[in-house]
């Protein structure tokens, strides 16, 4: 282990602190958007773990949750929402359609949004349960807490 | 300089409003990825300070290719499809096509199963305007509505996950009849449901009803003529708004919603107050037609669980002699005993999924399961087209469906009832203020997966 | 005994222009000239009949046969709680008809997905774009000899 222990503890707390305020930007477009609705709401309440705050806002927020099938017209618009968030963010594809373009496997729907913008974690199921958003959080905050933290002042390579 | 790259070539896009527009007005692009617009639709709008003077819907951002996913896939693996249509009452979608199916191929259902239907489209209603009134409240600002709501939902959505196994998407309703019986204790969990919905009607009228904000952003907003709105091919809650009295559980009635005593609540003006209240009251009846049919229900006969043998078991034992006593099915299987059939299913045995007993025990079964889901065998309808039409949660729910004698749909349409109430959109907010843009497209319900398929 | 009627009403009014007529699982369907489709309509709009309501619009593309298309009008009469199809066919080479965009306004978005999703080209349309698919977007998906998995995409895809 190179580094020394201000770094490495600094990163640490940018990351405890990064995985507990994820203010997320919903792009909705189809049926997952009700289990949002529903892991969102009061009986699973995603505000638990510190992911409450809904940013309709991409400069605004940390997480994007792609939510719902993403048809060939909407493919430029997901790409223009997700270069306009600020880093660091990250990207929760949200139901099969997301993942693998599901059943629709046809000449309107994209083949799986990371063709177009990278994804974090993967959340399959169609439409998945709002348990299952509700894993795919704490995998996500995993994730963040184990990555080397970008900030400011760090030298860039 | 002209361009060959074909990716540059087609985003080029050129709109009508951006021709006709004068210079001096103000542009505005509201989505299609927008807060106040749940699901995904393009309103460009031509403004005078706030006041809109010319606009434009563009939709389209979900299509999916329902309808030529559906001529490539068999009648019954398509199921699955229109579930996610209308993704708010999926059970109804079901409902819709698998009745078309049914006028096609000439079946008659098993009373039980009528009412199965009947109380699971009548959930599925109260879940779908229990979506649109929170969205619409949500947009016009009023979170806790949405909250509240929601709530209530999740009471519903256990009465489909325990009756079903799905919460939203359950393909439960089957050509032939529904998938499974209903749960030996569906009552307590229905009965919990309504109560809570009732409740939280309550709290929401008391919330909404005389709120003078809201007030302010809803009546007189977006008023539509009785004559408008059938020029439009409204039907279902917003045509009904407008005064029109036209309901396809009254004027063609199906199932057995002809025995049921239900009203049909009307609006005077046609304003999005009235879209809101017609839903409301909605709600009440379907309430009261759920609590009539889990009175009218006939009972099924009962379950004998006792003698039942485990599959290893029975296995090893037929090896010897024929075995008389029934396979024990595992959860995931539940409904697909022999007994439950007589209750659920049409008699007709060739365009339903043999019991999974048969399935798993004899050799004629196997070859019959087999038989029902290979390509160029299952449901073959005779040659034809269809058409036949629920009352959804927007409106009449139509599917048109032409065979040619194969296993494969040649054709099926949907009759989509959002997509007509979208195509007034333009005419309904022009004149008014950019705010009120809001809780007219709330009130409407747009849902993507039915409007653009 | 409704259904009888109303087709027996029809063939007297517009007699040798009605082709055909049917009624396979009790949905009543006429077939008429594309030239006729303005008056028939307006014929039926009118009193005793009062088909006020175009329930839908779409088309069926018979691949291999002729006419190809097949244009499907669905009309509701409130009153007399009766659905009446109205069919037209259609030749490949002259995939054009009248529009109904004057008459009912829901046939301007309709019309628009007919032209989108068939390419049928309707004469009085104010404003014949594409409704769901993109401009630029090639060819006419519901039609049977496009693929079912040919995508156009709009920007560049990763692998």
């Amino acid at each position: 282990m190179k580094g020394n222990f201000i770094t490495t503890k600094f990163n640490y707390i940018l990351g405890w602190a990064r995985k507990f305020s994820l203010f997320h930007y919903p792009f909705v477009t189809a049926c997952c958007g009700m289990e949002y609705m529903s892991a969102a709401c009061a009986h699973f309440d995603i505000d638990r773990f510190g992911a409450g705050w809904t940013r309709f806002s991409p400069r605004q927020s940390d997480m994007m949750l792609v939510v719902g099938t993403i048809s060939h017209k909407l493919a430029p618009v997901l790409r223009t929402v997700y270069d306009q968030m600020t880093e660091p963010k990250w990207v929760i594809a949200f139901g099969t359609c997301t993942v693998s373009g599901g059943i629709y496997d046809n000449y309107a729907v994209v083949q799986g949004i990371d063709r177009i913008i990278p994804v974090d974690v993967y959340l399959p199921g169609c439409p998945p349960r709002p348990d299952t958003v509700l894993d795919a959080l704490i995998k996500l905050q995993e994730k963040i807490q184990s990555q080397e933290q970008d900030w400011r002042w760090k030298k860039r390579k | 300089m002209p361009t060959t790259d074909p990716i540059e070539k087609i985003n080029k896009m050129t709109t009508r409003l951006q021709r006709e527009a004068s210079k001096d007005s103000l542009m505005l692009n509201m989505g299609p990825s927008h807060p106040a617009m749940h699901g995904t639709i393009r309103i460009m709008l031509e403004l005078d300070g706030e006041r809109i003077l010319n606009s434009e819907v563009e939709v389209g951002y979900l299509h999916r290719g329902f309808e030529k996913t559906c001529e490539n896939k068999t009648y019954f693996n398509l199921l699955p499809y229109t579930d996610r249509m209308n993704y708010v009452s999926p059970l109804i979608n079901n409902l819709g096509y698998v009745m078309t199916m049914e006028k096609m191929l000439g079946v008659e259902v098993p009373e039980k199963a009528q009412y199965i239907r009947v109380i699971m489209s009548e959930l599925s209603r109260i879940s779908d305007h229990l979506t649109c009134i929170a969205a619409m409240a949500m947009e016009c600002g009023a979170f806790t509505i949405l909250l509240y709501k929601m709530k209530a939902r999740e009471f519903i959505w256990n009465v489909f996950e325990q009756t079903t196994g799905a919460r939203m998407t359950t393909s439960y309703i089957r050509i032939g009849g529904v998938k499974s019986d209903l749960h030996p204790d569906y009552e307590d969990v229905l009965n919990t449901a309504i109560d809570e919905t009732r409740k939280v009607l309550k709290d929401i009228s008391g919330l909404l009803d005389k709120n003078k904000i809201f007030l302010n952003r809803t009546r007189d907003i977006a008023v539509v003529t009785p004559e408008t709105a059938i020029n439009y091919g409204w039907t279902g809650p917003c045509l009904r708004s407008t005064g029109v009295y036209y309901d396809l559980r009254k004027s063609f009635p199906y199932l057995i919603y002809d025995q049921m005593d239900f009203d049909v609540p009307l609006g005077e003006r046609g304003d999005n107050f009235d879209r809101y209240m017609v839903r409301m009251k909605e709600m009440e009846q379907s309430l009261r037609i759920i609590e009539q049919a889990m009175k009218k229900i006939p009972k099924s006969a009962a379950q004998t669980m006792a003698n039942v043998m485990e599959p290893a078991e029975a296995i090893k034992a037929s090896r010897e002699k024929k075995v008389e006593k029934r396979i024990k099915l595992s959860p995931n299987l539940e409904g697909s005993e022999q007994d439950k059939y007589q209750d659920i299913f049409t008699k007709n045995k060739k365009i339903i999924v043999p019991p999974k007993e048969d399935t798993y025990s004899s050799i004629e079964g196997l070859i019959s399961h087999f038989k029902f889901f290979m390509n160029e065998h299952g449901i073959r309808p005779p040659k034809g087209e269809v058409y036949f039409s629920v009352e959804g949660g927007n409106g009449e729910l139509g599917y048109y469906i032409v065979s040619d004698g194969t296993d494969k749909p040649y054709r099926l349409h949907v009759r989509a009832p959002c997509f007509h109430v979208m195509a007034a959109l333009e005419e309904m907010i022009h004149g008014h203020y950019v705010a009120d843009v809001i809780p007219t497209f709330g009130s409407v319900n747009m849902i993507g997966g039915e409007l653009d398929r | 005994m409704e259904k009888k009627k109303i087709i027996d009403e029809l063939k007297q009014a517009f007699p040798e222009k009605i082709k055909d007529t049917s009624s396979e699982f009790g949905d009543d369907a006429v077939t008429i000239d594309k030239d006729i489709l303005l008056d028939f309509v307006q014929f039926l709009r009118k009193k005793p009949h009062e088909y006020t309501m175009l329930l839908d619009l779409t088309c069926m593309d018979y691949l291999g046969k002729e006419p190809r298309f097949e244009m499907v009008y669905l009309l509701l009469s409130m009153t007399g709680k009766h659905r009446l199809k109205i069919k037209i066919p259609l030749p490949e080479k002259d995939a054009s008809i009248q529009s109904l965009a004057s008459i009912w306004k829901n046939a301007n978005w309709l019309e628009r997905e007919v032209y989108d999703m068939f390419g049928i080209r309707f004469i009085g349309h104010p404003d014949l774009r594409r409704l769901f698919m993109y401009d630029g977007f090639e060819g006419y998906p519901l039609r049977k000899d496009y693929p079912l998995r040919k995508c156009q995409p709009r920007i560049r895809l990763r692998k």
